[in-house]
């Protein structure tokens, strides 16, 4: 049974995070998928969340009040559970606001719980894909209009008064006619013997009436992390602990020969040491050899000082160089078609202009600031980790795999985690840690150094795309071809991120498009990386359409809101496809902020950009200068966004501040190159992110809009690579075709 | 190995079979339990790992133990002994900097070192402050807002 849902996650996750499209219908097909097997598993479809989640002894005992896994009151206080992986995205203050928007409890009064992990109570628990807000928003407002229901019924019999007479507000029930009030902490026993509401006739509130929702509250563990508080992976101990490093191949495919393992185990502090084989799944296990040792320091010293004999024989021989070379080559022949619309072939040949230009960019690291790390005790044929990871019902299957038990076997505790962009997805070093404890007999904190995190990451690939495009006489975008050369792990299918869909830009938009790719062979694994396709497709999309736009002697905007055209859903009846009309309502939003048009001293220009990923619409201006050496200075980005409702004003901005930022690190001067099949950086002296001086201002303008919210841990970040490439072209006429751009010579 | 002592948050630690070569992050973290020090690169880069030492803020990823022969401070020893937070901390939550939370101990503990010399830093005093920090998830606009707002408490709580 578990093996299903678990399965059934892995799934959506590797879907959302690449193997579709990463524009309207790819995200639009996950959330149907998403959406099926949710009221699949929670038995969702009809309103009967409560009755699947309600827990009878409660009610028996009069006890506290925990009508569903999100809240439970008794006589001390309000408790919500925050059931999602918090890796920065804020979910665990922006969910449980819905639960107590729609229970009206003072948000002072709530204290906030990492849930457990427990499929049958909370359906899928994982972060990724922008989707915690979307999948849960219905969800966790019918949790807490019940938690609601059940109060006021309580209320209206200790009062003797009808229910309707009752409102509630700021965790009371209040009686207006006669001035009484009761607390929710007063009548939780009671409230807990009340029959669980009809789903349908649950009445959730009107938007007029929030007053939580869309307001700035600071996350829930602000105060615990200012204090130091141990609240990510790496800070968990428990008695008896030891601390594992594991040492890999740092080409993939290679294996362990020999290693200086008597040497290793008489260093001071080290505990034991031994070679593992790897289970042939290298997403799971692959071949090292791990040291235990006291302390973290003498395992990282100890490490340093192994020597191990890798059997290269199969190994990976990753080379960029070649791969840049191949892909030059191939750029001219024709690929495995993606999309085809319209009559490309006659658009060409009655074209006015024909534009043709060669893009690419490089893979780059998560460098989630916590390196990957877990502690795992194994006893008595039972697996008890402790791990900052996206998806911990994956991570309890592939350990149970590895290990060879029962996922029953496993319990995980969900920490918070520093940072994930998609890598904690992949649940490498759960069972590595899973099975140094199980061979070490101890529990273990498993660390992986930086240099193990950048050498071993899931990368976001690189990828080549020539793209020609057509004009007629009118300066009209007529034709559209783009060849992608991508990458692929195991030889069939594109790498995660690194495969174009039936819906990429500009599909359905101009008449006629052809989009082929072309995958080449790569050893070290790639996969979901923030906004994942979105967030070089719409690097490339977003600089070639200002491509056009300038060969055409035409506005950037005026071509774009050509090219969206009259407002429509792109895929009718699909609510969280491209909607044309919201997209245009948020490039002009953005240009209208930013000043378009106004006239900017020489070295100096503003870039527009749109992209639609996970259901947002997000359109990005770059006020950006460039010296004559080549020194970028991006002044300020004005963002536009229309993701439905806000549920935390606060978390919302900080998402797209942050995802500004992490695009403008990234395309500034981030890369990981391979050659021999190693990865040639290893730390952050390599891989310069981007320190708070070269940060722009963001201004951030989000669209009111009654649609159903949407998730913003990602859509605003792929908009930003180009619209500060189009403000260097306006700046200086340059047209910037590779990312990072400081290998263009441009710098911060 | 050798017997240590290290003054930690105003105690007295006395360490034995402690080698010295041993980075301070990992002693503060093993042995004392003081985990809000955070390792991100061990190589001075990143600034996860950000103590004070004698009132200076230094990376005790790379402070060999031996070394660290002055009063530490650490973010668990900002509040005081009521646990009140400092205007700094008091910053941070007020303007909700964080995002994963992991990079913040060492941004306060930067930020709490760089007004302790300068009640009122420029833009550029930010930047050299605190441009040893990295933030991976992109909090600086809130880092140099909350930064500005802890200097105008603690100049208003001086005055
Ligand atoms: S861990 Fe010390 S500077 Fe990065
Ligand atoms: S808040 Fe995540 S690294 Fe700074």
């Amino acid at each position: 049974m578990s093996t299903l849902s678990y399965a059934g996650i892995g799934e959506t996750v590797l879907a959302v995070n690449g193997e579709l499209p990463a524009t309207a219908q790819g995200v639009a097909s996950v959330a149907k998928v998403d959406r099926r097997e949710f009221l699949k598993l929670t038995g969702l479809a009809g309103g009967g969340l409560l009755l699947a989640f309600s827990l009878p002894r409660a009610a028996a005992s009069g006890g506290p009040f925990a009508p569903n896994g999100y809240l439970r009151i008794d006589e001390t206080g309000v408790t919500l559970y925050a059931k999602n992986p918090e890796i920065g995205q804020g979910v665990k203050t922006s969910l449980p606001m819905i639960v107590a928007e729609e229970l009206d409890v003072a948000w002072r009064d709530v204290k906030v719980v990492q849930a457990a992990v427990d499929r049958r109570r909370y359906g899928m628990q994982f972060a990724g894909g922008s989707t915690a807000i979307p999948m849960n928003w219905e969800p966790l407002r019918r949790a807490g209009a019940t938690g609601r229901a059940m109060l006021v019924a309580a209320a209206a019999s200790k009062l003797a008064v009808p229910a309707e007479e009752l409102a509630t507000l700021d965790s009371h029930v209040v009686h207006e006619a006669s001035g009484r009030k009761l607390a929710y902490t007063e009548i939780a026993a009671l409230a807990a013997t009340m029959p669980v509401p009809d789903g349908k006739s649950l009445r959730l509130k009107p938007r007029a009436d929030w007053k939580l929702l869309g307001t700035r509250v600071t996350g829930v563990d602000n105060e615990a992390l200012v204090r130091g508080e141990p609240l990510f992976g790496i800070d968990q101990t428990m008695p008896g602990m030891k601390h594992a490093v594991y040492a890999k191949c740092p080409a993939i495919g290679g294996t362990v020969k020999s290693a200086n393992l008597d040497a290793i185990k008489a260093m001071p502090g080290v505990v034991d040491a031994f070679a593992l084989e790897g289970n042939g799944n290298a997403g799971q296990l692959l071949p090292g050899v791990a040291v235990v040792a006291e302390s973290t320091w003498a395992a990282i010293r100890a490490k340093r000082a192994l020597e191990v004999d890798w059997d290269e024989t199969d190994a990976g021989k990753d080379s960029w160089r070649a791969a840049e070379a191949e892909a030059e080559r191939l750029a001219g022949e024709s690929g495995r078609p993606v999309v085809n619309q319209g009559d490309v072939d006659a658009a060409f040949s009655a074209a006015d202009k024909r534009i043709d230009a060669f893009y690419k960019y490089h893979f780059v690291s998560h460098a989630q600031l916590e390196p990957q790390n877990c502690t795992a005790r194994f006893h008595d044929g039972a697996l008890e980790l402790w791990a900052p990871t996206q998806t911990p019902g994956s991570a309890i299957n592939d350990a149970a795999g590895v290990l060879g038990i029962s996922p029953a076997k496993v319990t995980l505790n969900q920490t918070r985690c520093g940072g994930g962009f998609g890598r904690r997805l992949y649940n490498d070093f759960v069972c590595e840690a899973a099975a140094i404890a199980q061979r070490a007999g101890v529990p273990v904190k498993l660390l992986w150094t930086r240099e193990d995190d950048m050498a071993f990451d899931l990368y976001r690939a690189g990828g080549f795309h020539r793209f020609e495009g057509a004009l007629d006489s009118d300066g009209r975008v007529s034709g559209w071809r783009d060849h992608f050369i991508t990458f692929t792990n195991d030889g069939r299918r594109p790498v995660g991120g690194g495969s174009l869909g039936p819906g990429v830009f500009p599909a359905g938009l101009v008449a006629n498009v052809r989009c082929e790719q072309t995958a080449l062979p790569w050893q070290h694994r790639c996969a979901a990386w923030r906004a994942p396709g979105s967030n070089v497709f719409g690097f490339v999309v977003g600089s070639f359409l200002d491509e056009l736009a300038a060969a055409a002697g035409r506005d950037p905007l005026e071509v774009l809101l050509e090219v969206l055209g009259e407002p429509r859903l792109l895929r009718p009846g699909n609510p969280r496809s491209l909607n044309t009309g919201r997209a245009a309502g948020v490039v002009k939003l953005a240009a209208e902020q930013a000043g378009w048009g106004r006239k900017l001293p020489k070295g100096r220009g503003l870039g527009l950009a749109f992209y639609f990923s996970h259901a947002g619409h997000i359109a990005e201006v770059a006020d950006v200068s460039v010296s004559a050496d080549r020194k970028v200075a991006v002044h300020k980005v004005t963002v536009a966004a229309d993701v439905g409702p806000i549920v935390n004003l606060s978390g919302a901005e900080n998402q797209v501040e942050g995802s500004v930022v992490d695009g403008l690190s990234t395309m500034l001067g981030l890369s990981v190159t391979f050659e021999n099949g190693r990865a040639e950086q290893s730390n952050f002296d390599q891989y310069p992110l981007l320190r708070i001086p070269a940060t722009p201002q963001v201004a951030v303008h989000f669209v009111d809009s009654d649609h159903s919210p949407t998730g913003l841990g990602e859509p605003a970040l792929p908009p930003l690579a180009p619209a500060v490439c189009n403000a260097i072209f306006a700046a200086t006429g340059h047209r910037v075709r590779t990312l990072p751009i400081s290998m263009e010579g441009y710098s911060a | 190995m050798a017997t240590l002592r290290l003054r930690v948050n105003g105690e007295t630690h006395t360490l034995e079979d402690v080698d010295g070569s041993t980075p301070l992050l990992w002693v503060l973290r093993d042995e004392l339990g003081l985990v809000g020090a955070k390792y991100g690169c061990g190589i001075s880069q990143c600034g996860a790992c950000t103590v004070h030492v004698d009132g200076a803020p230094v990376r005790s990823c790379s402070l060999p133990v031996a070394a660290a022969t002055g009063a530490i401070t650490t973010i668990e020893g900002l509040a005081d002994a009521q646990g009140e937070l400092t205007p700094v901390q008091q910053a941070w939550v007020d303007l909700d900097v964080a995002q994963c939370g992991y990079c913040q101990s060492g941004q306060i503990m930067a930020a709490t070192a760089l007004l302790r010399n300068n009640p009122r830093p420029t833009d550029a005093d930010i930047d050299a402050a605190m441009g040893p920090n990295i933030c991976r998830c992109g909090t600086y606009i809130r880092i140099r807002a909350a930064v500005k707002a802890a200097a105008a408490n603690l100049r208003e709580s001086r005055t």
